[in-house]
């Protein structure tokens, strides 16, 4: 590989009509990383990712993707690159086997019956062979679009919202598994909106209106994030909600079970307006901000500056 | 680093992928191959038993007025002309039209009452045959055998004396064949053009259907993201259909020959070499459209848009040179007009591949012009 990345990319933009959907993104991915791809939806991750493998063409930007120019060289660039989609596109009407060999004949794999019968073990699936995909149900799907992704051995993974609709067991299994791969060399880029599976990539991206908000490792993003927390736990605590929400300095109230996090980015001005509430009952504690507040926190912000 | 131009060359590979996953959904997809099956078997049925341009036995009724010897002789040579049934028997002029009003009958025969007088004073009289001719196709020969009747079937009874009240021959005579088809048999002209009407309804219909189908189901993206090429999936999506293609071209040529008892005096093996060339002219339609048409309803619209001219103007349905100059233009740009000359040609007329020749690079030369706008407009994008 000449470069030092999977993904090398700068400048990447995309437009529908008027509406910008990736605004001038740039991202690096090393060989081996699980890079994770955040952001609500609509903010243009499933776009870029077609970019990249030559669904769509950009309208700017430039860069390698395996090596290769990504906007001239699709057409190889696709041959190591396997795709799975946020819907299930894989033949319905075909069976597993029949949808693994189409895959395997349309990459043009030397030794057809081997990678089949090799990826349907890996997928526990060797007696199910027969059964017509759209038979299976939602957490098999997905384990067959990621075995067909797989089957012509790819140097990069491009997962779109993979686990939606996924059981946690099924989601837990499979993220071990792209852990795995990663291990073994493969470059994973994943779209998910889980905070869990955010946490168990390398390093993460934060999208949102075709902006690339935050990148880095997890610990880094959320020092970025520069969000001060503090948890309330005791009793009364939606009246207490209820009374501080509109105080300045206070930009997130969330309830949980038995507590309540309270956050905003500038840390003197949230402490000013919490102090008069600090002397009831309930026990008050500074903690680290988590993921999902601090993307609540960017999401906000680029609100303000995009929409 | 290999060159990546190189990559985007037509391999056998990936066509094969396509043909292979395109027989096994055309076998899983009951009924649509139920409907491909299904369909030519309809309309041979319909439009081998049901349509018949040279009808007879057509309701008649007769006002006889004139109760002689030669009035007789006519009813009777009208019911042997086999074109004639006289069902009803009228007693008033007003009967007979009320008869013809209310579609009780196809033609009112009226003697006048002084007609075997007339006839016997050598005063040619007047025989009054009326049709209901708002089908003119379904009057037209019954017409026709009735003026040929008129000069002969009187002649048995005119004898001795009478002899020379017999039509005097004209002075030349008119000897008509009608060629290939003497008997002007609707089913022989019929059963042959269905195999290309069929054709071009199902075949284009499912082609159709077959990319805007990937699209809907969202299985063109997963495609598209794989190395595969524009030709590859296009002709791959054809290949299969073919071989539905020579099924249904099969079933009509064995329901000619035992069912209607078509006369096939070409070669036929002459005529499947040419049917493939036609069939794959409607598949390039077809897919084309499906790359233009945004879902499956669409495609379909599409494909009736493109049926119905060639069902109308092909000379199908009416004669060809029956139609104005315009329309005839149209004709000839549509493959199944062309196809129905070669066709009937091979079959009918035992034409060999150079009378059918000039029917053949028309529609070589659409096959080319659909082909190509098939694979420029297939987009390799989402976009």
């Amino acid at each position: 590989m000449s470069s030092a990345f999977a993904i090398d990319v700068r400048g990447v933009t995309k437009k529908f009509g008027t509406r910008t959907v990736v605004n001038n993104i740039a991202m690096q991915v090393r060989p081996g990383e699980i890079y994770g791809f955040l952001g609500p939806n609509g903010s243009g991750k499933t776009t870029f990712l077609r970019m990249l493998c030559g669904l769509l063409t950009p309208d700017g930007g430039e860069g390698k993707c395996l090596g290769l120019d990504f906007r001239r060289e699709s057409p190889e660039i696709k041959k190591r690159v396997g795709y799975m989609t946020q819907k299930f596109s894989f033949y319905e009407d075909l069976s597993i086997e029949e949808n693994l060999e189409f895959i395997a004949r349309l990459y043009g794999m030397p030794n057809r019956k081997a990678a089949v019968q090799k990826s349907l073990e890996r997928l526990g699936m060797v007696e199910r062979r027969k059964q017509l995909a759209g038979a299976l149900s939602g957490g098999w799907k997905q384990r067959l679009a990621l075995a067909a992704c797989l089957i012509h051995e790819p140097q990069l993974l491009l997962l779109d919202e993979p686990t939606a609709g996924v059981d946690p067991k099924a989601r837990r299994e499979f993220w071990d598994e792209i852990h795995q791969l990663a291990a073994g060399g493969l470059t994973v880029l994943i779209t998910t909106h889980y905070m869990d599976e955010a946490s168990r990539c390398h390093r993460l991206a934060y999208i949102a209106y075709g902006n690339l908000l935050a990148h880095g490792t997890v610990a880094e993003v959320v020092k970025f994030g520069g969000l001060t927390t503090w948890e309330i736990s005791g009793d009364n605590l939606a009246a207490l909600a209820d009374k501080i929400r509109k105080l300045p300095g206070v930009e997130q109230v969330v309830a949980f079970g038995t507590a309540l996090h309270v956050s905003g980015r500038d840390e003197k001005k949230l402490s000013a307006s919490l102090a008069p509430f600090m002397t009831g009952s309930q026990r008050w504690e500074k903690i680290e901000a988590g993921l999902e507040d601090v993307f609540i926190s960017l999401m906000e912000t680029a609100k303000d500056n995009y929409a | 680093m290999v060159q990546f131009i190189g990559n985007m060359s037509f391999t056998f590979h990936r066509f094969f992928a396509i043909v292979m996953k395109e027989f096994i959904q055309m076998r899983r997809d009951r009924l649509t191959f139920g409907m491909m099956i299904g369909v030519p078997m309809i309309q041979l049925i319909l439009f081998g038993y049901a349509i018949n341009s040279n009808p007879k036995h057509l309701p008649t009724a007769v006002f006889a007025a004139d109760n002689s010897p030669f009035s007789r002789t006519l009813i009777w040579g009208l019911q042997n002309s086999s074109y004639f049934d006289l069902t009803r028997e009228a007693h008033s002029v007003a009967e007979i039209n009320t008869m013809l009003a209310e579609n009780k009958v196809q033609f009112a025969v009226t003697i006048p009452v002084d007609f075997s007088r007339k006839l016997l004073r050598g005063e040619k009289p007047n025989l009054l045959l009326e049709a209901d001719a708002t089908d003119p196709s379904a009057v037209g020969f019954a017409t026709a055998a009735v003026s040929q009747l008129a000069t002969t079937v009187i002649n048995r009874d005119l004898i001795g004396p009478l002899t020379k009240l017999r039509a005097s021959a004209p002075p030349f005579n008119i000897v008509s064949h009608q060629h290939y088809n003497p008997e002007s048999i609707s089913q022989y002209n019929i059963v042959p053009g269905l195999m290309g009407v069929m054709l071009t309804m199902t075949m284009i219909m499912i082609t159709g259907l077959a990319i805007t189908r990937e699209r809907e189901r969202g299985t063109m993206e997963n495609l598209l993201s794989t190395p595969v090429h524009p030709a590859e999936v296009i002709i791959g999506k054809i290949v299969p259909y073919i071989f539905v293609g020579y099924v249904q071209v099969t079933l009509i040529l064995l329901a000619a020959k035992f069912l209607f008892n078509v006369p096939i005096i070409g070669n036929v093996p002459l005529l499947l070499a040419l049917v493939l060339l036609f069939i794959v002219a409607n598949l390039t339609v077809g897919i084309t459209f499906s790359t233009i048409a945004k879902n499956q309803l669409q495609a379909m619209q599409m494909a009736f848009f493109f049926f119905l001219p060639s069902l109308l103007l092909s000379g199908y349905m009416f004669p060809f040179r029956g139609m104005p100059v315009w329309a005839q233009n149209i004709g000839e740009c549509l493959p199944l007009t062309h196809f129905l000359r070669i066709v009937r040609g091979i079959l009918l007329k035992g034409n060999g591949i150079n009378e059918v020749a000039p029917d053949l690079w028309p529609i070589a030369l659409f096959v080319a012009i659909m082909l190509a706008i098939g694979i420029k407009r297939y987009r390799q994008t989402l976009d």
